[in-house]
């Protein structure tokens, strides 16, 4: 009963949060309203007994993705606090298709709750943070070393694209210097 | 608290999502979209691991979470050198491609 209440209100939070990100006019607010949801992900993660992952949600992406994505926004607006207002385009058509979606999913989801064991989570002993490592290190050690891989090409790739096109090039001297420099030549 | 509730949460999520996805215009209202779908999903895999008591669940969610930074990190990078050589980041002013 208080499970239910709990995941109940999870959810209730969850849903409303996520319909202000993606109707929020404000970019700003929208990136702060994801960080809410993604807190939500994270105790949502715990009630489902996967504290470890709980937590690399909390710092991965409330750390690292909302810094990254308040930056964007701040760093692709014209002046700051001025244009990052987001137009929202078409919007009857987006509403149609996404409930069709929904409805589709949430039918197939309805009509197959019967083959889903009935007492969940009560059958298996959750999985730990113990089980998860080993999985890792063991069955699944190629796909994390790809992985590495992938991080370390992202951030190469990252880098590549963003730096400025004149980067590590010989910086020109002072003009002060220069015009110096010409004198001693001239003079000399 | 049941398996159908959960995926019908994270059904809701994702679709949410791909209303924010087909509205916005913004590029950086697109990729917080995208992070939605992908929470939804991570939501639906950690959901079924324990439900399975097997870990295979979460070690796909963490692969979907390193996968969606390296994404967020790319397209950033991607959104400052439009924003650099066409000073914004709205989606359907970019169209250099269609030509």
């Amino acid at each position: 009963m208080i499970a239910a209440l709990g995941f109940g209100i999870i959810a209730s939070v969850l849903m409303l949060a996520a319909i202000r990100v993606v109707s929020s006019p404000d970019l700003v607010r929208s990136v702060l309203w994801l960080a809410l949801v993604l807190v939500m992900t994270a105790v949502l993660f715990l009630t489902l007994s996967a504290p470890f992952l709980a937590g690399i949600q909390l710092l991965l992406y409330t750390g690292g993705v909302i810094t990254l994505m308040l930056f964007g926004v701040m760093l692709t607006s014209r002046q700051a606090g001025v244009e990052i207002r987001n137009e929202i385009g078409a919007i009857s058509p987006a509403v149609l298709f996404s409930t069709i979606l929904f409805g589709i999913m949430g039918g197939a989801i309805y009509r197959s709750s019967d083959a889903l064991p009935r007492p969940a989570f009560a059958s298996a002993p959750a999985p730990d943070t113990e089980a998860l490592g080993r999985a890792f290190l063991t069955e699944h050690m190629l796909s994390f070393e790809l992985l590495s891989v992938l991080l370390l090409a992202a951030m190469i790739g990252a880098i590549v694209l963003a730096r400025r096109r004149d980067f590590g090039a010989p910086e020109p001297a002072p003009p002060s210097e220069r015009t110096a420099r010409a004198d001693e030549e001239t003079r000399s | 608290m049941n398996l159908s509730a959960i995926l019908l949460l994270a059904a809701g999520l994702f679709c949410v999502g791909v209303y924010g996805l087909l509205t916005r215009r913004n590029a950086i209202g697109i990729l917080l979209s995208v992070e939605l779908m992908a929470n939804a999903v991570n939501i639906n895999l950690v959901a079924f691991s324990a439900n399975s008591g097997s870990p295979l669940g979460q070690v796909f969610a963490l692969f979907t979470m390193a996968v969606t930074v390296a994404e967020v990190v790319v397209g950033l990078a991607i959104l400052i050198l439009l924003f650099r050589s066409r000073g914004g980041v709205l989606v359907d002013a970019a169209q250099e491609l269609k030509r």
